[in-house]
């Protein structure tokens, strides 16, 4: 079956909007993505007909809400292939599931100086800034994996050795595009006894993701990149680590039982969810996974393939434009960065949002990796499953009006 | 289109071709300003009082064409002044900028910067347009020279 993008685009109300007298054509998904009209009206009914809090109300309008939500994590769970959904732990977004792995990992793990944490140069501010807290809080130190010129990660024999206790890197950069063979990060780093993070804020939305073939420790992801709600974020860990594991916040629902004396907690994933949890938030999640389940993820992403190959030759067709990234579709996923000669990106935003073309510019919260290009800014078109090579097209002619305007 | 009121001419025109760029020696206060939201940056040199007035403004940055364009208005329109008119300049052009398109601009106050009239209608780019005054301000501080409108109102 082909991949019917006028119909996908029939089911997100937002797509037929004008922006500045012009159709919306919008190149920010890996920003936020939009939502089909199947998640606004799952998260309305539930608010509508189910609202009651979680895991602790006897009435009916509680069980529901808890049903719902624990039915979401059971989708989530199945969507990225958990053992079981008690290896799902809903957090706010993705910043907050790698912000409690490095909390509460590094006090499991005890860490103290001499040991060493591995990151990349690639990496979002959320995978980074946490680990560099974690440094100065513990006294380990923190040491990276450069990029190349085409916008690689740089395998670097030994910066992963018996002294690296935890490695974070992306599984698809928010910038490059790139999508990172993870195996060989995640085998030397076991063979060392480190445990493996990934941030999958990029891959999961796009691509079939399984944490067992990727074989690593924890994933974060968050749900409004992938056709669900903001305010919901995903951390999947293995559960035994999980279990090992101290809480992060404190609070209700994350015990077993408090005396004034003291506390005993509650096992994962409650442990780690403290206090009142997303829950509308979550159901409109779970009818999210539905919907990129009934279009196929292999599918999906073949489509974002396909309008990647086309985005790379039309935009490297127009003179004194830069991508960033690697240069054709393999091994990177449809998310493009990239520079027009003397034009500043603030500037390449906004006259394309006077043709309704929406994408992203600055630093996408990555300043190491614009660092590296020698660039402290970048335009970036991002795709999803609604994305059409006509709306590629109105990006270049865009971009020809940008370099009239500045020319 | 609704961009003509951001992209003046005289705005591209002190883009492309900006007054006084360059940091200079000798300076007695120095400002770097960057905006976290988008990376961009600038730092201002204030050099001390001659004969009563800003002997000279350098600067240097990276930045959007808002950005650049208003520190070569803010050289030329500060420049020479004394710390009472720079300091009545400085506010007249962030009154302009926060005023959400409200403000009328005096062009004998504020010269070319009257072209920044149509960038308070974009919140989004007030920040790059204040990105140099608000060095400025710092810079001339460092220098002892008070251009705060509170003293001199």
């Amino acid at each position: 079956m082909t991949f019917d993008v006028v119909r996908v685009r029939a089911d997100f109300p937002i797509l037929s909007r004008e922006v500045n007298g012009h159709p919306l054509v919008y190149l920010d998904s890996a920003n936020t993505s939009q939502k089909p009209a199947q998640v606004i009206k799952a998260m309305r009914l539930h608010n509508e007909r189910h609202n009651g809090n979680v895991s602790r109300s006897v009435h009916t309008l509680g069980t529901e809400a808890t049903s719902a939500y624990e039915d979401a994590r059971g989708k989530v769970a199945a969507f990225v292939g958990a053992a079981t959904p008690d290896e799902i732990v809903f957090t706010k977004n993705s910043t907050e599931a790698i912000n409690l792995v490095a909390h509460s990992l590094g006090q499991h793990l005890a860490l103290k100086p001499g040991d060493e944490i591995v990151i990349s140069e690639m990496e979002h501010h959320s995978n980074i800034v946490p680990w560099q807290l974690l440094c100065e809080r513990t006294g380990a130190t923190l040491r990276w994996f450069g990029v190349t010129d085409e916008g690689r990660l740089l395998f670097e024999e030994g910066l992963i050795n018996e002294r690296t206790k935890i490695v974070s890197v992306v599984h698809m950069s928010n910038v490059l595009g790139t999508i990172n063979d993870v195996s060989q990060i995640v085998e030397q780093a076991h063979s060392f006894g480190a445990l493996v993070m990934l941030d999958c804020s990029q891959s999961v939305p796009h691509l079939p993701v399984d944490v067992q073939a990727l074989g690593a420790d924890f994933i974060a992801f968050t749900g409004h990149k992938m056709l669900g709600p903001t305010g919901i974020g995903v951390l999947w860990g293995r559960y035994d680590l999980l279990a090992a594991m101290p809480p992060f916040l404190a609070g209700g629902s994350m015990i077993e039982t408090v005396t004034m004396g003291g506390t005993t907690y509650a096992p994962p994933p409650a442990r780690f969810e403290a206090g009142t949890p997303p829950i509308a938030e979550a159901v409109g999640l779970g009818v999210a996974v539905d919907y990129l389940n009934e279009l196929g993820m292999e599918a999906i992403h073949q489509h974002e393939q396909d309008i990647t190959a086309y985005a790379l030759k039309t935009l490297s067709d127009v003179p004194g434009v830069r991508i960033f990234g690697p240069a054709t579709p393999e091994g990177r996923g449809g998310t493009l960065s990239f520079g027009v000669d003397g034009v500043h990106p603030h500037d390449v935003g906004q006259i394309l949002d006077a043709l309704g073309v929406e994408v992203r510019v600055g630093h996408h919260c990555a300043k190491p990796t614009c660092a590296r290009f020698g660039v402290p800014a970048m335009t970036r078109a991002s795709f999803y499953l609604y994305t059409t090579t006509d709306e590629i097209d109105a990006l270049a002619r865009g971009l020809d009006h940008v370099k009239k305007v500045f020319g | 289109m609704m961009l003509d009121g951001l992209y003046q001419e005289i705005i591209l025109d002190h883009y492309k071709h900006p007054h006084g760029r360059g940091l200079r020696d000798p300076f007695n206060g120095e400002a770097h300003h960057v905006n976290p939201t988008c990376g961009d940056e600038i730092t201002v040199r204030v050099s001390a009082l001659e004969a009563g007035e800003l002997s000279d403004i350098s600067y240097d940055g990276l930045g959007c064409s808002i950005s650049q364009a208003s520190a070569s208005v803010l050289y030329e329109l500060l420049r020479g002044r004394t710390p009472q008119d720079a300091a009545g300049i400085h506010e007249a052009f962030v009154a302009l900028m926060q005023g959400r398109g409200q403000v009328e601009p005096d062009e004998d106050v504020l010269g070319d910067g009257i072209a920044f009239a149509g960038v308070a209608k974009f919140p989004a780019r007030v920040k790059c347009a204040l990105l140099p005054w608000m060095a400025f301000k710092d810079a001339a501080a460092r220098a002892g020279i008070d251009v705060s409108s509170e003293v001199t109102a």
